[in-house]
């Protein structure tokens, strides 16, 4: 049996993979609930933020600039692709977005690729996240809790984005009736712009936040898409609380199953996705009649 | 509308007197199928099976290698089956790399551990390994649909890569494949054929890719493919006309995996070597791009697809500084093909074809024959007591949370009575309506037909039964013809709600055609028959929306607002219609058109605010002051009329 801070230790992980997974299935979700597009180039926007934010690292040398960096260009990105091909597309069938995001997806990897070449490249831990932090008995890296700390600040940020301001109030409305949102007059056009703008850019910045944790390479993001849709089967798709509940016991998942054999704790999550699918179709947040 | 001659003493359910003549050739022309219609309907696969075999004698002039086509030929083959799933069921899937790839290593490993040293028998356990694994996943993913299901299918597609490169691991050679997968042996037992690479090799795969071929277009043109069409045009309305649609989804995803895990082996077989990324996303993800871009819902577009890519790659490979880009510009060019080209290349030209068809007025001949055949009842169920009511609601309740929306409804329709149900908007109708036709739980209270039970057995099996709804929003099935909207009631009603006749052509099921003249003729629309319903005017999509609940055969038909959105001189026809397929039938109608109620109904039930407020005949119900306070306003609520 593993010991009782192994296992700690994994749990403080698994919350921090947890958190990083579902700021990025936030994302995903809180456009599909608002235009009803589930967008399959959320993994290739994690790439171009994590890239981006690189560039920035290496040229300023500063991580806060590298993520504010990361975080603009994906928000620039998802608000071209929002008014240059997905505005034609809302009419159009599900099939259809699907096709064209993946297809965008792919376009943005493979400039990312002409850029930095096919190769892994590696991001250094800033300075004021080096070293090893304390908390009781628990021995743990620092970087891993700042970034658990980020992930949460912004999870608590999009909260208040969304359930204490009129534009959250307008997106929340138009998960639940976007004809109606429509009808009362409101810009939906510009709410939509928006969304996807923030959407997109909660996958960029989850992108600069996680590149010193993992080897940066062109394809990180199909792991990413793969991920964040398990996330939000399991928490419901359109459900801010859902991808934040998903994410979590994702991670937990991820982790804690690594502690007995790493091997299988990716199959894992796969068999947790099923029985959701089995027993609670509609996710454990998500409401019955929704497609 | 020519056709359609209102008369209100038309008695039965013989279609009316047709001023039409009855176009086309006589029934026995059509039955006796001349070698000359063989041809014409086999004309894809003879024109496919000599393509194959002039391939290698003309593609090489284009710089096509031997291995370039054997390749085209795997992810075509591999491609039929998720044509089938996508082009034609309207599946989106994101995982089919699970098959391919199961399929290749089951195949592989059989093969270069001697397990199976039979290539043939390898693949084919490879195939149904594949199909196995394809019966598992769908019956997960297709648990939701549309977005959900193309999600969860990538995500169970990468299950399948980490099983691989985990679980499996000592079998499959994790991310070192299963390398020195023997070349291809056949023993017939009298001889024995070794088939090295190269040509020989394209004839192999060719082999497998016809009769792939040859089996999926069976598939497309039997009942069981028309079933198929129909769940992709309108999946619920399919549910409605008696068809258990997730029973053939889960059938078509496991068909596309078992072409998936075929195509894997040929793989194996074909590179000497299974790589693991066969397994990979992109694998799944080429597989879309290509279908795609070659035409989903032709069956070879998959093929044309994998020409593009593959070529492409080829070829730009050749040009320095651009090989580095190629997927770019595959991306690019699939950005744009998605958005403004919208049927691929196959598409393309089948849409040409078909234009030069209409252009030269081909008539389908067999089809329109036999117009003068009676539209077939269901027997009422045996052991029905007579005088008994045929449709009962015996205290239904709905409720929406803490809304009640019905409440506490009882009903009784007996024997070939038309029963209208009115109340302003708002009272709870439709929602009645639903739970009478199975569409809908009912929170509380009981729904019997004929005596039996059918309180949530599920709106197909009710249709089965015999009990049919039309809507107050058109549902169609917008891509077909009204002939072929037309067969898919007709065939819940001759098949049951699932059967796997897949095999088997349409045009050999008995009594098909008399049965869908029958329908389009009794709504009067023979002389659109042959129209998409896409074309129609908004008259008769409603006309038809009857046809397709009276085509079930139901004995008991439940109608909302059939004359919603209406001209006055279209709700004449409509009215005087349901007037003469009343023999036989029995009727329940909800309707806002006071008029056309009285005129019709025998007796009328009032709803208001999800209560039955009164039931009586039309006069009681006119004479009736708590009808007249409930539309006049004079209770707590304003309604528009």
């Amino acid at each position: 049996m593993p010991s009782m801070s192994l296992f700690l230790s994994q749990l403080f992980n698994g919350l921090a993979t947890g958190l990083l997974l579902a700021l990025i299935s936030t994302g995903l979700t809180i456009i599909y609930g608002t235009l009803g597009v589930v967008n399959f180039a959320h993994g290739a926007l994690f790439v171009v933020g994590a890239y981006a934010g690189y560039t920035a690292y290496s040229l300023t040398d500063s991580f806060m600039l590298a993520i504010a960096a990361g975080a603009l260009t994906s928000l620039v990105v998802g608000l071209i692709i929002e008014r240059g091909l997905m505005r034609m597309y809302y009419g159009r069938p599900p099939e259809d977005q699907i096709l064209v995001t993946f297809g965008i997806g792919i376009i943005l990897v493979e400039i990312v690729r002409s850029i930095y070449g096919g190769v892994s490249l590696s991001v250094s831990t800033p300075e004021w996240g080096q070293g090893i932090a304390h908390i009781g008995s628990l021995i743990y890296p620092l970087y891993r809790l700042q970034a658990l700390g980020f992930a949460a600040a912004t999870l608590l940020i999009l909260y208040y984005l969304l359930y204490r301001t009129s534009l959250g109030l307008i997106v929340r409305a138009g998960i639940e009736d976007s004809q109606m949102v429509n009808v009362l007059g409101i810009n939906v056009k510009r709410t939509f712009l928006l969304v996807f703008g923030i959407g997109a850019m909660a996958a960029g910045y989850a992108g600069v936040i996680d590149s010193p944790i993992v080897t940066l390479a062109p394809d990180m993001g199909n792991r990413i898409l793969v991920d964040s849709f398990v996330v939000v089967v399991i928490g419901g798709v359109g459900s801010f609380p859902g991808a934040i509940i998903g994410g979590i016991i994702a991670g937990e998942i991820l982790s804690l199953t690594s502690m007995f054999n790493p091997a299988y704790s990716d199959v894992m999550l796969f068999i947790v996705m099923a029985l959701v699918l089995i027993f609670r179709p509609q996710g454990l947040m998500g409401q019955e009649g929704r497609e | 509308m020519s056709s359609h001659n209102p008369s209100s003493t038309a008695a039965g359910a013989a279609p009316l007197a047709s001023s039409n003549t009855v176009r086309g050739a006589s029934p026995s022309a059509a039955r006796g199928a001349p070698p000359n219609t063989f041809v014409r309907r086999q004309l894809p696969e003879l024109v496919v099976g000599l393509c194959l075999l002039a391939a290698p004698f003309v593609l090489p002039q284009l710089g096509m290698s031997a291995d370039l086509l054997t390749r085209i030929l795997i992810w075509g083959l591999f491609g039929l089956g998720f044509d089938l799933l996508f082009g034609y069921t309207g599946l989106l899937s994101f995982g089919q790399a699970a098959f391919y790839g199961t399929g290749g290593f089951v195949t592989a490993y059989l093969l270069t551990s001697g397990i199976v040293p039979h290539m043939l028998l390898a693949l084919l356990i490879g195939t149904v390994v594949a199909a196995a694994a394809g019966l598992v996943i769908g019956y997960l993913t297709l648990r939701r649909t549309g977005i959900y299901f193309a999600m969860s299918t990538l995500a169970f597609g990468e299950m399948f890569y980490f099983l691989e490169n985990s679980a499996f691991k000592s079998y499959t050679g994790g991310e070192n494949g299963i390398a020195g997968v023997p070349p291809p042996e056949i023993a017939l037992g009298f001889v024995t054929i070794n088939i090295s690479s190269g040509w020989p090799m394209y004839w192999f795969v060719a082999i497998f890719f016809f009769l792939g071929y040859v089996v999926a277009r069976r598939i497309v043109k039997s009942p069981f493919g028309a079933v198929l069409k129909a769940i992709r045009g309108n999946p619920r309305r399919a549910m409605a006309l008696g068809h258990a649609i997730q029973n053939y989804k889960l059938t078509v995803f496991v068909i596309a995996a078992a072409y998936g895990g075929l195509a894997g082996g040929l793989l194996g077989v074909f590179q000497a070597y299974m790589p693991p990324d066969a397994f990979a996303l992109d694998t799944s993800a080429q597989l879309v791009i290509q279908t795609v871009m070659g035409g989903a819902g032709t069956l070879l577009g998959p093929l044309f697809g994998a020409t593009i890519w593959l070529y492409l790659y080829e070829g730009l490979q050749q040009i320095s500084n651009i090989g580095a880009y190629w997927k770019l510009i595959l991306g690019i060019v699939f950005v744009v093909l998605v958005t403004v080209f919208r049927h691929g290349v196959a598409g393309g030209v089948l849409d040409f074809v078909k234009r030069r068809r209409k252009t030269s007025k081909e008539v389908d001949l067999e089809a329109n024959s036999d117009i003068m055949a009676q539209l077939d009842i269901v027997p009422p169920i045996d052991g029905h007591a007579s005088g008994a009511p045929v449709l009962e609601a015996r205290g239904i309740t709905k409720q929406y949370g803490g809304l009640t929306a019905v409440s506490d409804v009882s009903f009784s329709l007996s024997e070939g009575e038309i029963r209208g149900v009115i109340g302003p908007n708002g009272a709870g109708k439709s929602t009645f309506f639903a739970m009478l036709a199975g569409e809908l739980a009912t929170t509380r209270g009981q729904v019997f037909f004929r005596g039996q039970d059918i309180t949530g057995i599920g709106v197909t099996a009710v249709c089965q039964m015999g009990m049919s709804k039309s809507y107050q929003i058109n549902q169609l099935f917008e891509s077909l013809t009204v002939r072929q909207n037309t067969m898919i009631p007709v065939l819940a009603r001759s098949r049951g709600k699932y059967r796997v006749d897949m095999l088997r052509g349409l045009h050999h099921a008995a009594g098909l055609d008399e049965q869908v003249n029958a329908a389009i003729e009794l709504v009067g629309l023979t002389h659109q028959a042959d129209t998409l319903v896409s074309e129609l005017p908004y008259g008769e999509k409603r006309r038809l929306e009857i046809g397709l609940a009276l085509a079930t055969g139901a004995n008991v038909l439940l109608f909302d607002e059939p004359l919603a959105g209406l001209g006055p001189e279209e709700r004449v026809h409509v009215v005087a219609l349901l007037k003469s397929i009343r023999k036989g039938r029995s009727m329940v109608i909800v309707e806002h058109d006071m008029d056309a109620m009285f005129e019709l109904a025998e007796r009328i039930t009032v709803l208001y605010e999800g209560r039955k407020l009164a039931e009586g005949t039309p006069d009681e119900i006119r004479m009736n002051p708590a009808v007249q306070a409930a539309y006049l306003g004079g209770m707590d609520e304003h309604e528009p009329a």
